[in-house]
């Protein structure tokens, strides 16, 4: 990150801005250069105008705003609000119905598991060789790429009574007559499944990009010293890769919180599949409580922060650069 | 290699080769079958989907393609990849000018303030979109631009810190030697800009405009949040919308999802090397 080099570049700046300002003639000597100082000084500002503007009004303010809207009783639309302090906090956390939207995220972190587990095979598999590498290399990682609405209607159709999975199963003489959709222990699961089915990809690219990094010699020394794949793995591949695995676990911790597309779109939130961004948005959009949308909202950014701060010290970033 | 003496190592070697085809066979099956089905399902007509005959039966003819000018005309799906045509091109043209103009002044000037600027942009990755949308919706209403196109358009652009760490790292590539043999010639930050940094960023550029791109066609959550209106459909708010009007009719509503996956795949088969490269870089920044 952006922490070196602060010499070098001052004096050119220096230089570059004084053809642009013509300095009147002997009069003036002295304004000029206090012009130039000005507009040198201006130059990077110039050009982090805009990103900064942005940032501002689309990051920091909003951080900002969401935290005084948590202490009030705003309802979105009124000129009217009242601090009502810890209120929202207080109802957060002890309406038992507002708070169970993190055990859903429950589903979504077990099937996190799962599919780092899976990517980490497929990645080592794959970095070997193997025939149709690219082939597979490319099915395992489309379902990333595709819509989100698409994956929900596909995937409605797969669970659809009479629909691919009822069908594939009837295929192996099971007849099935359940409705996926239709409790929330399996409706969760059946979510979550998806999630593993689109995301699976991406983390087998990182971790394939992360292992090929991996110095082939390595493997052929540890050959020779007869080690076996898992002894490659355990060894070479799973230090190598540590980075990218930790990078891994954090975004699948953070994504399983805030899961919503999938759920959204596929069941609407019915049967026990609300999520926390769900929740916050029908109680922010449909109920106008702004309020306490906001303190929910609150409460996810820190505990995403703090699951971020707690893996940073677990496990220290070391500075290896693998890409 | 070690097939000298004793069977066994060769067949467990044969074993073990086995079981990696036949999961790696396991594994394309499941990523393709939902979508096959989806596919089968578009070519079918009404009736045969009245018929029950299940989900795996294939079509009767392959060269029905009733459904999809159903769905491409019922559902608006002109419309809808017009906006997002708009929208990807504004969001994704602004994030590479703002991610290089970024990178270039934090990596190329030392003035007051940089290791805040720096560190306001570091700290703000940490924040994910999803939880300040709220507050965020407030601020994009207030600017007027609700149920506009260009509240996606901003906020697209406003929110992608990543990319300014891709460009930074390239911006960091480039030697200063060739900034300052520019100045010695005159030219001032803006055409060093222009004319050397930007142009020697095209590996970066094409690594954002690729992440951008896909993050933006298929992104659902801010377009459905900020553009309710019916005519402000993008691709996905518009297949969503086939929920209602097409409610059981799974052949139209199949048709639609294929009408979407489409450019992605021919996009993904033509670009594949750089995709994969994109992602990796996006992600570990």
């Amino acid at each position: 990150m952006p922490h070196t080099r602060t010499t070098a570049p001052s004096h050119a700046t220096e230089k570059a801005a004084r053809p642009s300002t013509a300095a009147p003639p002997p009069p003036t000597p002295r304004r000029a250069p206090r012009k130039v100082r000005l507009w040198r000084k201006l130059t990077p500002w110039l050009f982090l105008a805009a990103p900064l503007a942005l940032l501002i009004a689309f990051t920091y303010a909003p951080v900002a705003n969401m935290l005084a809207y948590s202490f009030t009783d705003w309802d979105g639309v009124s000129p009217e609000l009242k601090y009502t302090g810890a209120d929202n906090y207080i109802e957060i956390f002890t309406r038992p119905e507002l708070f169970q939207v993190f055990f859903v995220s429950g589903y979504y972190l077990a099937a996190s598991a799962v599919q780092i587990a899976a990517a980490l095979y497929f990645a080592t598999i794959l970095s070997f060789n193997v025939r149709f590498r690219n082939l597979f290399k490319g099915l395992l990682f489309f379902p990333y790429l595709i819509n989100g609405v698409a994956i929900g209607f596909v995937f409605l159709y797969f669970f659809q009574d009479g629909g691919t999975l009822d069908s594939v199963l009837a295929l192996f003489g099971h007849e099935s007559d359940r409705a996926w959709l239709g409790t929330s222990t399996s409706a969760n699961i059946s979510l979550a499944g998806v999630s593993v089915w689109r995301y699976m990809g991406l983390n087998f690219v990182l971790f394939l990009g992360a292992i090929q990094s991996i110095p082939g010699e390595l493997y052929e020394a540890a050959e020779l010293d007869g080690a076996n794949r898992w002894h490659q793995f355990r060894y070479i591949i799973a230090p190598g890769i540590r980075p990218v695995l930790s990078l891994s676990v954090i975004l699948s911790i953070s994504g399983s919180l805030s899961v919503f597309e999938i759920p959204y779109i596929m069941t609407g939130g019915a049967t026990g599949t609300e999520t926390f961004v769900i929740q916050t948005v029908k109680l922010a959009f449909q109920f106008n409580k702004t309020g306490l949308a906001s303190a929910a909202a609150v409460v996810l950014l820190l505990i995403i922060l703090a699951v971020t701060w707690l893996q940073r010290r677990l496990v220290p970033d070391d500075r290896v650069d693998l890409v | 290699m070690t097939t000298l003496t004793t069977p066994t190592p060769v067949t467990r070697r044969r074993v073990a080769r086995t079981l990696t085809y036949l999961s790696l066979v396991g594994a394309s099956i499941v990523v393709l079958l939902p979508l096959l089905v989806v596919l089968l399902t578009s070519l079918k007509t009404e009736r045969q989907m009245a018929d029950d005959s299940g989900a795996l039966t294939l079509p009767d003819s392959f060269l029905n393609f009733e459904n999809y000018a159903t769905a491409f005309r019922d559902g608006e799906m002109l419309v809808a990849f017009g906006n997002t045509a708009f929208i990807l091109f504004f969001a994704v043209s602004g994030t590479v000018l703002i991610g290089s103009m970024a990178a270039y002044a934090i990596d190329r000037f030392t003035f007051r303030f940089r290791k805040l600027v720096v560190a306001l942009f570091l700290v703000a990755t940490l924040v994910p979109g999803v939880t300040t949308q709220v507050a965020t919706f407030q601020i994009v209403d207030s600017f007027g631009m609700f149920d506009t196109l260009w509240a996606p358009i901003a906020l697209y652009m406003g929110t992608d810190i990543v990319s300014i760490y891709i460009f930074l790292q390239f911006v960091r590539s480039i030697p200063i030697s060739l900034d300052e043999s520019a100045r010695l010639d005159g030219a001032n930050a803006f055409t060093i800009y222009r004319k050397i940094i930007f142009p020697l960023l095209k590996p970066a550029i094409a690594t954002v405009v690729i992440v951008k791109g896909i993050t933006v066609y298929n992104d659902f959550y801010i377009p459905f949040l900020y553009m309710p209106s019916d005519d402000l459909g993008v691709i996905s708010t518009s297949l969503f919308r086939f929920k209602g009007p097409f409610g059981a009719h799974w052949e139209t509503i199949s048709a639609g999802a294929v009408l979407v996956i489409l450019p992605t795949l021919i996009v993904f088969l033509a670009l594949q090397r750089f995709i994969y490269n994109g992602f990796t870089r996006g992600a570990t920044k």
